[in-house]
């Protein structure tokens, strides 16, 4: 599960990694209020999982609470790649002297999980490590080591930091490490880490994502679910412990097992192109034998909904 | 020959006392597998017949190794207690360990993996598996023994469906072993390992190499054909019209952003010299055809 920027920043707050003041809000009145609450001048965001919302217009400064509720009023219900905004953030604005850039994410390939630290932040990352590689420091961490606050140092010089902020960057790293492992999460970035003109250290923008599978060990990562954009079908099937995903197409498909329905759908839309491109509507594992009895017997309750959004 | 399992092979199972494990460990036992024993913390001392063979129950795995000489383990252990289970075989210096469970947390296995790379005795399989069989010679986990017979196909696959579906399409040539690697964003043996093992293994003769969406996985085999396997290599890559962002069932199955797309897995296997079927049964046909012309 990908976590919005502001959820982000509530568990980065939580953990203890340096962040600015920030509070989440649907309606241009909350806006107001929060920026009330934070003084002077605050930054309105879109909370969208997706990337590009500056230059989308989804990222405004706002000089005072009035301003941020004209701002907020303006890009709430925006569209900003296909995502609608339902909600910003506003944060308190800092005044940035350099960007850096700070992420632990799971490696599959070396089957570890890799620190990437770069002291070219706020730009995209993929480019960085593309057009100057030298610039991005990637070192692979231990899982049952961790990242120690020698290692943390050592990862911040390789990564060219200025000496003079060594510590304090080795300091956030190590935290993050903690919030990356007791959150189960398979990607914490930082994009940018901030030095602001009176030397403070601070996240300014996060990106989260937790591991699924681990829910069972955190209750409280079911309250950061999404559930204005989780598909309604999509929804009741996961409550039945089913895998399903919507598709556009015209042909509901029922399978066992995730590789032999994946093959299905393919099968189904090269077939489909005889007839006009038709495709599959769903994926729908229904797993082993013993779940497929408390399908049919859910059958009533799922076909309703089927029937509601006329394919499977 | 087969890889990694024969029919010398004694297999403990971890969590054996669970419905699942009782479940598999008579199927596993129908099918010729030499079953020894079980281990369940805090069950040690029982001994639990199952198909008309007495099995006893042991604590941990070095308690059941010393008493039954088992060399492989195969995990049936829910999610929450998997890695402790699989730490247990890897600190019993089990050869090999098998593991089925579905749905563990993937620091769990970052974790137990890296442990295992320390430890350095243990080829793991899985997570989120269904294990691998040589037919006629031993099966550990769910595959199906039923499907067809010992053969010249080696089989690599990380769908168990789909490696079910591939043995039936193809159950008149028999296969040496099949594996199922598991569909989880971190596994133990990849496509390389089991690639490496069927060139090396005298009896395989052709390869059908199974892969799906996530991951680079694929690409990296590709890689890893063109500079060390040389007897053919069919592939099958599922997951063309899976939308970008979605995990299609399997947890390292995504697409993400541009990465991890079965076009580009297609296109690296064929770059390779792999010839990649569009459906389960044209790969079938392509294998056939291989080695129709080997022969000729």
């Amino acid at each position: 599960m990908d976590l919005f920027e502001y959820q982000a920043r509530d568990l980065f707050e939580a953990s203890g990694v340096p962040v600015l003041a920030g509070a989440v809000a649907s309606t241009p009145e909350q806006a107001q209020h929060a920026a009330e609450k934070i003084g002077g001048k605050v930054v309105v965001k879109a909370q969208v999982k997706i990337g590009g919302r500056g230059k989308a217009g989804g990222v405004k400064l706002a000089e005072n609470p009035s301003e941020a509720f004209e701002k907020a009023k303006a890009i709430l219900g925006m569209d900003i790649k296909g995502h609608t905004v339902h909600k910003v953030m506003i944060a308190g604005a800092a005044p940035i002297e350099s960007e850096y850039y700070l992420a632990i994410l799971l490696d599959r390939a070396a089957r570890s999980f890799l620190v990437m630290a770069s002291v070219s932040g706020g730009m995209d990352i993929e480019e960085v490590a593309h057009k100057t590689p030298e610039k991005l420091a990637k070192v692979h961490v231990d899982p049952n080591e961790g990242i120690s606050a020698d290692k943390a140092l050592d990862i911040v010089r390789k990564g060219g930091f200025p000496s003079d902020i060594e510590k304090a960057v080795a300091d956030v790293l190590v935290t993050l490490w903690i919030t990356f492992k007791d959150s189960d999460a398979t990607l914490v970035e930082v994009n940018p880490l901030v030095k602001t003109t009176d030397g403070r250290i601070i996240a300014l923008d996060g990106k989260v994502t937790l591991d699924d599978n681990a829910a069972f060990r955190h209750p409280d990562h079911e309250a950061l679910i999404d559930h204005a954009a989780t598909n309604p079908l999509e929804a009741l099937a996961k409550e039945k412990d089913l895998n399903y995903v919507k598709l556009d197409g015209e042909v509901g498909v029922i399978g066992n097992g995730a590789g032999l329905v994946m093959s299905t759908l393919d099968v189904v839309a090269y077939a489909g192109e005889r007839f006009g491109g038709v495709k599959p509507a769903n994926f729908l594992d229904i797993g082993g034998a013993h779940q497929l009895k408390l399908w049919l017997m859910d059958y009533q309750s799922f076909s309703a909904i089927q029937r509601s959004s006329q394919y499977l | 020959m087969a890889i990694f399992l024969d029919e010398n092979t004694k297999v403990i199972v971890q969590g054996m006392t669970g419905s699942e494990g009782t479940k598999h460990t008579r199927r596993m036992i129908a099918s010729g597998t030499k079953i020894v024993g079980g281990v369940t913390p805090g069950k040690g001392g029982q001994v639990v017949e199952i198909e008309g063979k007495s099995l006893p129950v042991f604590n941990s795995v070095s308690e059941a190794v010393a008493a039954t000489g088992a060399n492989a383990s195969v995990i049936f252990v829910p999610p929450k207690f998997a890695k402790s289970a699989v730490v247990d075989a890897i600190d019993a210096h089990l050869p090999l360990i098998v593991v089925i469970t579905e749905g563990i947390p993937v620091h769990d296995t970052a974790s137990f993996w890296a442990h295992a790379q320390k430890v350095g005795s243990s080829r793991i399989i899985g997570p989120n598996c269904p294990g691998l069989i040589s037919p006629g010679k031993s099966n550990i986990g769910i595959t199906p023994s039923d499907i067809t017979g010992p053969g010249k196909i080696g089989l690599v696959s990380k769908s168990g469906t789909l490696t079910y579906q591939m043995m039936y399409e193809l159950r008149d040539i028999g296969f040496t072993t099949a594996v199922g690697i598991g569909g989880d964003p971190i596994i133990g043996t990849t496509h390389i390992d089991c690639l490496k093992a069927f060139q090396d293994d005298p009896d395989t003769e052709a390869i059908v190499m199974i892969g799906e969406i996530g991951g680079d996985a694929e690409e990296r085999a590709a890689s890893f054909i063109k500079d060390y396997v040389t007897k053919p290599v069919v592939g099958y890559v599922a997951g063309f019209t899976a939308p970008e962002g979605k995990t299609m069932g399997h947890a390292g199955a995504i697409v993400s952003g541009s990465s991890g797309t079965a076009e580009a897995k297609k296109v690296a296997l064929e770059a390779a010299g792999v010839k990649v079927g569009k459906t389960p049964s044209e790969t079938a046909n392509l294998l056939r055809a291989v080695l129709n012309a080997t022969k000729g």
